[in-house]
C-alpha cells in the first residue's frame, strides 16, 4: 500500500539541499564583491609599487672646475660666447679627473655614460645665470644616467652575465666607488614636475603634459558649463513637449553612449580639416572634449533643476517676476550645487580621456611646455600612453608616477564633487 | 589687434556700455525708476548686447574667412609661371611663404619673388587685422548708439533681453543635434570616398586586412586589403571575454550588495567598486600591457601553453574589470526597482532568499539587466585605450583567446595617428570603421534604452 506523502515531508526532505544552495549562492555573491575589491587593490598596488620610486632620482656630485680658459677664452663674459662653450667637454674632463685610471677610448665612453646628457645643459645654465662662477671650482649635483638610476633602485640585476646587462662590470665598480665616496645620492626628483617630455628618462617630466591638460580643461570648462547649463534650463523649464524636444533628448542620451573615439573622428574631420584649426592644439582638444562632456553636464543639470520644488517658481512668479527672472534669481542658485557637481564629474572624465585626443594629433612628441591654447601640446593621459610605449626601463616607473599624479587629480576632483553635494544639497 | 584681444576689448566695451545704458535709462526718467517699463539694469544689458552680438558675429565670420581670402589674393599676386603649378606644389610654396613670415626654416632658397609674396602676405594680414579691428569696433559703437537712442520710459528692454537669453538657451540645446549630425556627416562623407576605391562588400565580408597601400606602383607586398572580418571577430572576441568577466561579477556583486550585505559593508564596498569606473582607460591599458599580459604569459608558459604577449585574454580580462562597476550599478538600479511586495510574496510562500532572487527578482528585472548588458557591450566595443595598448596590430582571424587579435578601434587609431595624407584609402578606411562603430553602438544603445525604458514603465 502506498503511503500518502504530506507536503511538509517533501519540504523537509528538500530543506537541507535548499539551505546548502542558499549558502552557496550567498558565497558566490560575496566572492564577486571580494573579486571586485581585489581588482581595485591589485591595480593600485601594482601602480604604486612601480611608480613610487620615480619621485627619487640619482644624482652624481661632480667637482667641476669652471676653467676660464676653456669657457670664456675672450674673457669678456659675453653671453653669446658663454652659451656656445663646450660644457659637454667640461663634464667629460671632470669625470676623467675623478677617475684618472681610466684610459682606453671605450672605457672613457663608458665612464661618460654614467652621467646624463642633461649635465652639460645644467652647467651651461649655471654659468649663464651666474658668470662669476668662471674660474672657481664647485661641487655640482647633476642627474645620473637612467641606467645608473635603475641600478640603484634595484631594477638592474647585478648577477646577470655582463653581456645581458645594460651596465658593464667596470661601470658597476665605478658606481660602487662613487657611492662609497658619497658622490652618488638619491634626491627628490624635481625634474619630474618641472620639465617637459624628453627622450632621456632622467630629464623627462610631466609639466608640459600637465599644462596641456590645464589648457584643454580650461577650454572645455569655459564652453561646456555655460552651454550645458543653458541646454538643461531650456529643456527643463521652457521646452514644450513635442517631437523636436524629444529628438533633442534622444540625441543627448545617445551622445552620452557614443564611443569617445568617434568624437575624435568628428574633431579631425570638422575642426581640423574643415575649419583648419591647428593640429595638436589644446583648443581643438577642448572643443572635442566639450562635445563629449556636454551630455554628462546636461543630464546632471537637468536632475538638479528637477529637484528644485515648483513652489519656489510659483512664489517668484506670484510676486511678479518674469520667467527668466524666476529662473536666474531663484531656481538657478538652488540648482547650482547639483550642476557644479555634474560639471566636476564631467571635467574628471575629460581629464582622463585620451582616445579622441589621439585622433587630433595630441600624441606628438613635444618637449616645450605649452604657453597657450594654440601651442602644440599633449595631455597627461596621452603622455602616459606615450611613455608606456617607450622601451627604456626607467620610463615604466615614470609612467606609473604620472598615473599616480593623474589619479591624485581625479580623486581630488571627485572628492570635491562629493563634498559639494554633501554640503549644499538640500532635501525639500 | 588679434582675434582674442579684440574679443576681450569688445567684452570690456560692453561692460562699460552696460553702465552707460543703465545711467541713460535713469536720466531719461529723471532718476525715478518707477516710471521705467523695465528695471534700469535691463536697459544696460540691452545696450551691451546690441554692441556685443553684431560685432562678435562679424568677428567670427571674418576670422573664419580671412585666411582663405588672403591666401587666394597672395596666389593671384604670384608670377604666372608659379600659378600654373599643380595644387600640391603651390601648397608647398605657400607653406614656405608662411614659414618665411614666422621666421621658421624655409625649405628652398629665398628668391625675390618669394620674399615679395611674403611681404605681400604680411601686408594683407596686417591690413585685414586693421580693417577687422576698425569694423568690429565701429559696429559695436553703431549698435550701442542705436540701442542708446532707443531707450525710453516705455521701451520694453526686459522683453528684448529675455528673448535674447531664451534664444541662447535654444541654441545651446540644439547643439546636441548638431553634434550628432556632425558625427554622421564627417564619418559618412569620408566613408563614401573610401567605398569608391574599395567596394562595400569587400570591406564587410573580406577576410584579409592589411591596410598598407603602395606608394609606388612597383612596390612589392603592399597590395592593400581592406576586409574587415578579422577586425570584427577580434572586437567580438575581446568584448566577449570582457563580458565573461564583467557580467557574473558585476551582477552577483550587485545582488549581494543590495540583498545580502549589511549597511556597513555596502557603504564601504560600493564606493570602492565605483572607483573602478572613475579610473582613466589609459591606466587600465598600462595595467593590461605591463602587469596582466606578462603574468598571463608566464602562467601559460609554466603550464605549457603558448600565450601571446598581446593576447586577447589580457585585454579582455582588464576590459572586463573596467566594466564591472558599470554592470553592477545598472543592475543595482533595476534590482532596487523591483517592488518590495514581490519579494514579500515570495518569502510568504516559504522561498529562501536565493530562491526569491533567482525565481522572482531576476526574472522581473531581466529586461533591465539585459539592457544594462547591452550598454556594457557597446562600451566594450567602443573602448579604445585598453586594446590599443594591450591588444595586437596583426589582424588574425581566430577565436583563440591566447593569440593576438586586433580590433576596430585599434585600427582606427593606428591608421590615423601620425602623419598621413588625407585622401589615401588607408586613412579613409579609418572613417569607414568609425561609421561602422558609430552605427553598431548607436543600434545597441537605442535597443538597450528602449528595453530599459519599457521595463521601467511596468512598475511605475
Amino acid at each position: 500500500m502506498q503511503q500518502p506523502t504530506r507536503s511538509i515531508d517533501v519540504v523537509r526532505a528538500g530543506l537541507a539541499k535548499r539551505y546548502a544552495r542558499e549558502r552557496r549562492f550567498k558565497t558566490y555573491g560575496l566572492l564577486a564583491v571580494l573579486a571586485g575589491l581585489l581588482f581595485v587593490s591589485i591595480l593600485f598596488v601594482s601602480i604604486v609599487s612601480k611608480g613610487y620610486s620615480a619621485f627619487w632620482q640619482s644624482y652624481v656630485l661632480l667637482p667641476v672646475k669652471f676653467d676660464a680658459e676653456q669657457l670664456d677664452p675672450t674673457g669678456e663674459r659675453d653671453p653669446a660666447v658663454l652659451s656656445r662653450a663646450d660644457y659637454g667637454g667640461l663634464v667629460k674632463q671632470t669625470l676623467r679627473e675623478m677617475f684618472p685610471e681610466v684610459t682606453g677610448r671605450r672605457d672613457k665612453r663608458r665612464l661618460y655614460d654614467l652621467v646624463s646628457s642633461g649635465a652639460a645643459f645644467q652647467l651651461r645654465q649655471m654659468v649663464l645665470d651666474d658668470p662669476s662662477l668662471i674660474g672657481t671650482a664647485k661641487g655640482v649635483w647633476v642627474p645620473a644616467d637612467d641606467d645608473v638610476d635603475m641600478l640603484l633602485k634595484g631594477h638592474i640585476d647585478r648577477t646577470l652575465p655582463e653581456s645581458d646587462r645594460r651596465l658593464k662590470d667596470q661601470q658597476l665598480a665605478w658606481v660602487d666607488k662613487l657611492q662609497a665616496q658619497g658622490a652618488l645620492q638619491q634626491r627628490f626628483n624635481t625634474t619630474f614636475f618641472t620639465a617637459g617630455d624628453s627622450r632621456e628618462p632622467e630629464l623627462s617630466g610631466i609639466r608640459g603634459a600637465l599644462m596641456g591638460s590645464l589648457y584643454t580643461l580650461a577650454v572645455t570648462l569655459l564652453l561646456s558649463f555655460p552651454i550645458g547649463v543653458a541646454a538643461a534650463i531650456y529643456l527643463e523649464e521652457f521646452a514644450p513637449r513635442n517631437r523636436w524636444t524629444d529628438l533633442i533628448e534622444v540625441n543627448i542620451n545617445n551622445l552620452a553612449a557614443v564611443p569617445s573615439i568617434v568624437f575624435g573622428l568628428l574633431g579631425l574631420a570638422v575642426f581640423i580639416n574643415f575649419f583648419g584649426l591647428p593640429r595638436s592644439a589644446p583648443l581643438v582638444g577642448g572643443l572635442v572634449l566639450t562635445l563629449m562632456t556636454l551630455p554628462t553636464i546636461i543630464i546632471a543639470s537637468r536632475a538638479a533643476l528637477k529637484s528644485v520644488p515648483p513652489s519656489i517658481r510659483e512664489a517668484a512668479l506670484g510676486i511678479g517676476a518674469s520667467k527668466v527672472q524666476t529662473i536666474v534669481y531663484h531656481v538657478l542658485p538652488l540648482a547650482m550645487p547639483g550642476m557644479l557637481t555634474g560639471t566636476i564629474i564631467g571635467m574628471a572624465q575629460a581629464l582622463g580621456e585620451s582616445a579622441p585626443l589621439l585622433m587630433i594629433g595630441m600624441v606628438a612628441f613635444i618637449v616645450d611646455v605649452p604657453g597657450g591654447v594654440f601651442d602644440p601640446s599633449t595631455v597627461l593621459p596621452v603622455q602616459i600612453f606615450l611613455w608606456a610605449d617607450s622601451p627604456e626601463r626607467a620610463f615604466v616607473e615614470r609612467t606609473s608616477a604620472a598615473i599616480m599624479v593623474l589619479l591624485a587629480f581625479l580623486i581630488v576632483m571627485n572628492a570635491l564633487a562629493v563634498v559639494l553635494r554633501k554640503r549644499f544639497e538640500r532635501r525639500w | 589687434m588679434s582675434g582674442t584681444t579684440l574679443l576681450l576689448a569688445l567684452l570690456l566695451l560692453s561692460t562699460l556700455l552696460y553702465w552707460i545704458g543703465r545711467r541713460r535709462a535713469l536720466t531719461v526718467v529723471g532718476g525715478e525708476p518707477r516710471r521705467l517699463h523695465s528695471l534700469p539694469g535691463y536697459y544696460g544689458y540691452y545696450v551691451a548686447l546690441w554692441a556685443l552680438i553684431p560685432a562678435a558675429l562679424v568677428l567670427g565670420l571674418w576670422l573664419a574667412l580671412d585666411d582663405s581670402v588672403i591666401t587666394s589674393l597672395v596666389i593671384s599676386g604670384l608670377p604666372e609661371a608659379m600659378q600654373q603649378l599643380p595644387q600640391s606644389e603651390l601648397g608647398l610654396i605657400l607653406n614656405d611663404i608662411r614659414n618665411l613670415i614666422s621666421g621658421n626654416i624655409v625649405s628652398r632658397a629665398i628668391d625675390p619673388t618669394l620674399q615679395a609674396a611674403a611681404d605681400h602676405y604680411l601686408q594683407l594680414q596686417q591690413l585685414s587685422q586693421m580693417a577687422l579691428t576698425l569694423m568690429a569696433l565701429a559696429i559695436a559703437v553703431a549698435g550701442a548708439t542705436y540701442a542708446w537712442r532707443a531707450i525710453a520710459p516705455q521701451q520694453r528692454a526686459r522683453n528684448a533681453v529675455e528673448r535674447t537669453v531664451v534664444a541662447f538657451l535654444v541654441a545651446s540645446s540644439t547643439l546636441a543635434i548638431f553634434t550628432t549630425i556632425g558625427i554622421v556627416l564627417s564619418v559618412l562623407f569620408e566613408s563614401i570616398r573610401f567605398f569608391h576605391s574599395v567596394p562595400v562588400t569587400e570591406f564587410l565580408f573580406g577576410t584579409s586586412w592589411s591596410p598598407q597601400t603602395a606608394i609606388r606602383a612597383d612596390q612589392v607586398g603592399s597590395s592593400g586589403a581592406f576586409g574587415a572580418i578579422p577586425l570584427f571577430t577580434g572586437t567580438l572576441l575581446i568584448s566577449f571575454l570582457a563580458m565573461i568577466v564583467a557580467v557574473p561579477i558585476g551582477l552577483m556583486s550587485a545582488i549581494y550588495l543590495s540583498e545580502y550585505a549589511g549597511p556597513k559593508l555596502r557603504s564601504f564596498a560600493k564606493p570602492l567598486l565605483e572607483i573602478l569606473a572613475g579610473i582613466p582607460t589609459v591606466v587600465y591599458g598600462f595595467f593590461a600591457a605591463l602587469t596582466v599580459a606578462p603574468v598571463m604569459r608566464n602562467v601559460g608558459a609554466s603550464i605549457g601553453l603558448d600565450v601571446s604577449s598581446e593576447s586577447a585574454l589580457a585585454a579582455g580580462l582588464v576590459m572586463g574589470i573596467m566594466i564591472i562597476p558599470f554592470v553592477s550599478s545598472l543592475s543595482d538600479d533595476v534590482i532596487n526597482a523591483v517592488p518590495q511586495s514581490m519579494r514579500d510574496g515570495a518569502y510568504g510562500l516559504g522561498a529562501t532568499r536565493s530562491e526569491t532572487i533567482r525565481r522572482v527578482i531576476i526574472p522581473a528585472a531581466l529586461p533591465g539587466i539585459v539592457g544594462g548588458v547591452l550598454l556594457a557591450v557597446s562600451r566594450a566595443i567602443g573602448e579604445t585605450m585598453i586594446v590599443v595598448m594591450a591588444a595586437g596590430l596583426a589582424a588574425n582571424l581566430t577565436a583563440n583567446p591566447l593569440e593576438s587579435v586586433t580590433t576596430v578601434t585599434v585600427q582606427i587609431v593606428t591608421l590615423l595617428v601620425g602623419d598621413q595624407e588625407f585622401d589615401s584609402p588607408k586613412t579613409l578606411a579609418a572613417f569607414a570603421l568609425g561609421l561602422l562603430l558609430f552605427v553598431v553602438t548607436l543600434a545597441l544603445n537605442v535597443i538597450a534604452l528602449h528595453v530599459v525604458r519599457k521595463y521601467r514603465e511596468q512598475y511605475e
